[in-house]
């Protein structure tokens, strides 16, 4: 029962993701540059949230598939509601979130229904929703309020100090301009999971969601507050996944209601890469990031690896390429679970 | 016990689920400081009086008085903090999570802000632990442990709430001798700290040794209560079974016949057979008309080798020989079309399907040989399905009911037809009559019996020492993944097979 | 088992309101459906609006199927849109002599035909075949073709729009026999040739019963392995049948477009049919008449003027109650 060093799956695809970034570095100009980490970073933000939520639900072993056409819901009201203002489209576009969660929530633990399918059925009346709201096409936001800062602009920018960008800076210059360069979904999206990990491994709730994944009888009959502790898992799911729909409206300036398709599925992929396993009970919060992250860097590997005209690859090549990497690290998962219950059995 | 209030008191207390009463007027009383047993057949109210109590269930009628208040749990949570703490017949904490989780979830010590003390929760799980002498690395996830210290966690929970009486469901059902004997132990010590606590156990000997008093339940009644010392084993056992001791005394213990089987040629020829960690040398054999006991307590490899023999789990050595021929088989499937049946321990979780009839679940195995091109003969079907219900006595309303709407020994006696209409050659029985009440465990037994008359092998393993006393024809004990002894029908006694299992092999002779 | 008479015990009343609901419920939801448009839809009771609404539920009812058949051993299928792509895309390379020309239109045809279903159906087999093999949760497993998969299918068109005009293939969905479209008629050979597998033969049985309880299948001699492979390449096969329908009905392969969102529409054809989703029992009836109604509902709402949008709340309410009917039985 000793405790050796054990390569956990999030440390492997940290390593994976980091490995990936120096190569990519060191073959393409400007993969570090400003331009191109604000961009990946905005667009990757949203995904994360998405995926941070989905992290809680399936570490409490359940699944959320209505987050991605929630989130094009969501940007639908946030930018129905951005003429009032910064506030008033935030505070619509989660709040449409958490309504959603709820209703995933009360479906679950009140109508007993499982998960895949009420979510699946949230999912659709999402869609719904939100084609309905914006009249099938996308709603423009109001360019009038400070609503589309939330998703264009740099929020730590105006610290950057003008001499990070000067020749022969030292490193922990440039590293300094890099960080504070990062776009205001980053920030938002970094706030969240730091908030995320401390809840997970530092509250009762956060070690209920794990306690209720691992079992769910043995939870209730240790007096925890299961049903409780699953709604409000979808609450969390629904709200990030509202967060991530104002944004998606700021960034692009519309509400866009058919968007969001597979992101659900995208988020699942974060989580299962970051090395929680997926029927709940074991999970991290962290690796779900560096999930999120690897899967977007992927996608801008390839877009990269395109615009040098070595080879040429159409966009379609994505899905294939994210496809099999989800078979991949699938494949590990299975084989380092099935190690694992070996040790638990001997 | 001198003239005290008792800690607990439920009274007249009735349950009714649908139609059916499973608690009438029954009663229980547990002292301060005192070990209760609770003892009855299946369905004869004891859980349910338990999970009236820790508020899993309502009661529809009667009063419940703790510690001089009148009780009313509305969940096994709330039952928890007013001091009444239950470890379940099953181990139920969550294997993925650390010791100290599984020991403080619920009622996390916290910090400023709210945020967890994981050092002052592993420091108290480390102290709460040691009380027991257990001694473990409490960051560790539970599942990493043996079951013996997943109870021990579990116990160490309940205790750890302060608990003035703490409920045990059937808690030895898992454990091997060792870890009984420390579990005891343990309650002692609850004793001796003034916790009392209710012991729900079908193992006699250990209520002799654990409690105080006795309180027996029958269909849904209390019929008796009495001091551990004042009633002799058979007369608890009566008056479980509501029966006249004269009657108890000629039944015997099991219904098993004497075993004068016509034992044939060898059939099942086992060499060295080495399987994970668990079985390291086991050789035995078993010849046509033969009941074989494979003794051993709980861990020592004995199911293990019943599911290599069956190819349920692969062997990682060893020489198996069935019917003369090779016996190396790589799937269940062929294990059985070579005439092999097995019924496992777990009926619920590796024996049954619940949704699919009588009819269904009787004949899964035998399904493809009712078939033509794939299709199924469903007039052959049913009449092998009525012939075995009738033969062995099947309790159902029809063929097309659902086996989950039958009792525990029916759902049994159709796993036992499964194998049975395959006419097969060797049977591998594992723990064939546990939680079956005695009426229809004496009814298998027998069947068994008149079975291995018909020339059928049976390899059958049993936690309880008197069915393979009088059940088996041989016997062999395996230890620790080896065979420890041998005994033919002359040598074979209780205390043989325990010598066996405790000593080894040496003293066994 | 106890937990469960408490529960019927309180809800007695509801439980026997639900029981018939729940047994006849899809009957009697297409039945109102139908008596409503009869009274409220103009033009309803028309041979055309019937040819419509079949044709419309056809390929939802052939994939619901296969994902019946799947979801009867515990799993779930969500790469079916994905296969019928590739199926669909990879059609009209053979018959319009892309892919290599072909002396004989209807060689063209009926290797357009057969391989693309061939191609699908080993897509399906190497979905049982992760599940199997790395023992991986059947949704997840299946993910991976979900995702990849149309990919596969636009990476192999460039994910170009193939518009053709080749009468003699499109007959598998327009053509007629009876005044029945040719399509209508593949939907009910594979409804009841599903239907007599699951009921009359010893695969059917064994599909239940690995998924009413695997292990205590696997441990009576059922090939549990094998049934599952077998499931799945049958859900593979399936979508490829409907994705060659789709093309024939449009005259034209898209990637991007064929089957998508086709396996939530298969889900729910399922749930409302009232197989249960955990495994162990299946309704290929319940699945036509689960798809029957999911279509005729969002006819109602339409030809009533409710906008599609709408339509897509309607069936999310739908599988809730269906499945809460469910629930009801099962405890």
């Amino acid at each position: 029962m000793t405790r050796g060093f054990k390569i956990t799956p999030s440390l492997a695809v940290l390593s994976v993701l980091v490995i990936l970034v120096t190569l990519a570095a060191l073959r393409y100009d400007g993969f570090l540059g400003t331009y191109n980490v604000q961009s990946v970073l905005r667009y990757v933000s949203m995904f994360a949230l998405v995926s941070l939520g989905m992290c809680f639900v399936i570490m409490s072993g359940g699944i959320d598939l209505s987050v991605g056409t929630t989130a094009a819901m969501c940007s639908v009201i946030s930018a129905l509601l951005s003429s009032y203002g910064l506030l008033p489209g935030l505070a619509g576009g989660v709040a449409g979130g958490l309504l959603i969660g709820v209703l995933n929530g009360i479906l679950i633990t009140q109508l007993k229904i499982l998960p895949f399918i009420a979510t699946l059925a949230s999912m659709l009346a999402a869609s719904g929703t939100g084609l309905l709201l914006a009249g099938n096409q996308s709603v423009s936001v109001s360019y009038d309020t400070y609503f589309t800062n939330l998703g264009q602009g740099d929020l730590l920018s105006f610290m950057r100090p003008a001499w990070v960008d000067a020749e022969g800076v030292n490193t922990l210059g440039s590293f300094l301009g890099f960080i504070l360069s990062f776009p205001t979904p980053a920030w938002i999206a970094i706030a969240a999971y730091v908030v995320g990990g401390l809840v997970i491994t530092q509250t009762a709730f956060g070690r209920h969601v794990l306690a209720v994944g691992g079992g769910s009888e043995a939870s209730r009959l240790m007096g925890l507050p299961v049903d409780r502790t699953v709604f409000l898992v979808y609450v969390i799911s629904g709200g990030l996944a509202g967060l991530a729909g104002v944004i998606l409206a700021s960034q692009f300036g519309a509400g866009q209601p058919i968007e969001g398709v597979g992101w659900e599925l995208f988020a699942i992929a974060s989580v299962v890469v970051g090395g929680t396993l997926l029927s709940g009970g074991k999970g991290s919060v962290l690796g779900t990031l560096v999930g999120a992250l690897l899967l977007g860097v992927i996608y801008t590997i390839l877009n990269f690896e395109n615009g040098m005209g070595w080879i040429s690859l159409s966009a379609y090549w994505q899905s294939v390429v994210r496809g099999v990497f989800l078979l991949v690290v699938v494949i590990l998962q299975s084989r380092l679970s099935s190690r694992d219950k070996l040790n638990a059995k001997a | 016990m001198i003239d005290t209030k008792p800690l607990l008191a439920m009274r007249d207390v009735d349950k009714v689920f649908g139609n059916a009463a499973a608690l009438t007027a029954a009663s229980l009383e547990v002292m301060p400081a005192e070990v209760m047993a609770v003892v009855g057949q299946n369905g004869a109210g004891k859980s349910t009086m338990i999970k009236i109590l820790n508020g899993a269930y309502r009661r529809d009628a009667g009063t419940i008085e703790f510690d001089g208040k009148a009780w009313s749990a509305g969940s096994p949570q709330q039952a928890q903090r007013a001091g009444i703490s239950t470890i379940f017949q099953e181990i139920n904490l969550i294997a993925y999570r650390t010791v100290t989780e599984n020991i403080f979830l619920g009622r996390e010590i916290k910090r400023f802000g709210g945020l967890l003390d994981w050092k002052a929760m592993n420091a108290g799980a480390r102290s709460i632990l040691k009380r027991f002498n257990v001694d473990i690395d409490v960051t560790l996830p539970l599942g990493d442990f043996s079951t013996a210290i997943q109870q021990m966690v579990a116990i160490a929970r309940a205790v750890s709430f302060e608990a003035k009486l703490v409920i045990m469901d059937e808690p030895t059902s898992s454990l091997d001798e060792a870890e009984v004997a420390v579990l005891l132990k343990t309650i002692h010590q609850l004793k001796a700290e003034g916790v009392a606590v209710i012991f729900v156990s079908h193992k006699l000997d250990e209520l002799y040794e654990a409690c105080d008093r006795v309180t027996v339940m029958r269909d849904g009644r209390t019929v008796a209560v009495a001091k551990m010392a004042e009633i002799s084993k058979l007369q608890l056992v009566a008056a479980m079974l509501g029966r006249d001791l004269a009657d108890v005394r000629a039944r015997g213990a099991t219904a098993f016949d004497d075993g004068n089987h016509a034992i044939g040629e060898e059939l099942l020829d086992v060499k060295s057979l080495a399987v994970g960690r668990r079985v390291s040398d086991v050789s035995f054999n078993i010849r046509r008309g033969e009941i074989v006991g494979l003794a051993g307590l709980l861990g020592s490899g004995r199911t293990e080798t019943a599911r290599a023999v069956f190819a349920a789990d692969q062997k990682s050595k060893g020489n198996i020989r069935f019917n003369n021929k090779d016996g190396d088989f790589r799937s269940p499937a062929q294990a059985i079309a070579a005439g092999m049946g097995y019924c496992s321990e777990d009926r619920k979780v590796q024996g049954i399907v619940p949704d699919m009839s009588v009819a269904d679940n009787l004949t899964l195995a035998l399904l493809p040989a009712l078939s033509k091109s794939g299709m199924i003969d469903e007039a052959a079907q049913r009449r092998i399905v009525l012939k075995f219900i009738k033969d062995i006595g099947i309790k159902c309303s029809s063929p097309d009911q659902k086996i989950r709407e039958l009792s525990g020994g029916n759902q049994q006696k159709v796993l036992l037809a499964r194998w049975l209409c395959m006419n097969p050659k060797l049977l591998v029985l594992d723990e064939p009559t546990r939680g079956i009440d005695v009426g229809a465990k004496g009814e298998i037994q027998s069947l068994i019996g008149r079975f291995a008359d018909e020339g059928l092998g049976v390899l059958m393993i049993s936690s309880e020492l008197e069915e393979i006393v009088e059940g088996a024809d041989r016997v062999f004990v395996i230890r620790d993944g080896k065979i420890a002894a041998e005994m033919g029908k002359s040598e074979i006694s209780e205390n043989a097979i325990m010598q066996a299992m405790a000593h080894g092999a040496e003293q066994s002779n | 088992m106890a937990q469960n008479r408490v529960i019927r015990a309180e809800q007695q009343q509801v439980f026997e309101f639900g029981s018939v609901l729940r047994r006849y419920g899809v009957v009697i939801a297409l039945f109102l459906l139908v008596a409503f448009n009869f009274a409220f839809t103009p033009n309803f009771a028309t041979m055309q609006t019937l040819s419509l609404n079949l044709t419309q539920v056809c390929t939802i009812v052939i994939v619901g199927v296969g994902m019946t058949l799947v979801i009867a051993t515990g799993g779930i299928d969500l790469s079916v849109g994905a296969l019928m792509a590739i199926a669909g895309a990879m059609s009209p390379k053979f018959f319009t002599g892309a892919f290599l020309p072909l002396p004989n239109i209807y060689l063209g045809i009926a290797l357009g035909i057969f391989i693309p279903i061939l191609i699908a159906g080993a897509f399906g087999l190497f979905n049982g075949w992760l599940i199997n093999r790395f023992s991986i949760q059947p949704i997840i497993a299946t993910l991976v073709l979900f995702i990849a998969g149309r990919g596969i299918a636009q990476v192999s068109t460039n994910g170009d729009l193939q518009v053709f005009k080749v009468p003699e293939f499109q007959a598998i969905a327009i053509g007629r026999v009876l005044g029945v479209p040719f399509q209508v008629w593949i939907m009910f050979a594979v409804v009841v040739a599903a239907t007599w597998v699951l009921k009359r033969t010893v695969f059917g049985r064994q599909v239940l019963a690995v998924g009413g309880n695997e292990e205590a299948a696997r441990l009576s001699g059922v090939p549990v392995k094998r049934v599952k492979l077998i499931v799945y390449a049958v859900s593979g096969f399936c979508s490829g049948i409907a994705g060659l329908i789709v093309i024939a009905m449009n005259s034209a392969a898209d990637a991007n477009l064929i089957g998508l969102g086709m396996e939530l529409d298969a889900i729910a054809a399922v749930a409302v049919g009232g197989t249960l989703l955990t495994g162990g029992r299946a309704s290929i009836m319940g699945t036509l008449l689960g798809a029957l109604i999911i279509q005729l509902v969002r006819y109602t709402l339409l030809a009533n003027g409710v906008p599609d949008a709408a339509a897509l709340v309607v069936k999310a309410g739908l599988i809730i109650v269906a499945v809460w009917l469910q629930r009801q039985e099962h405890g």
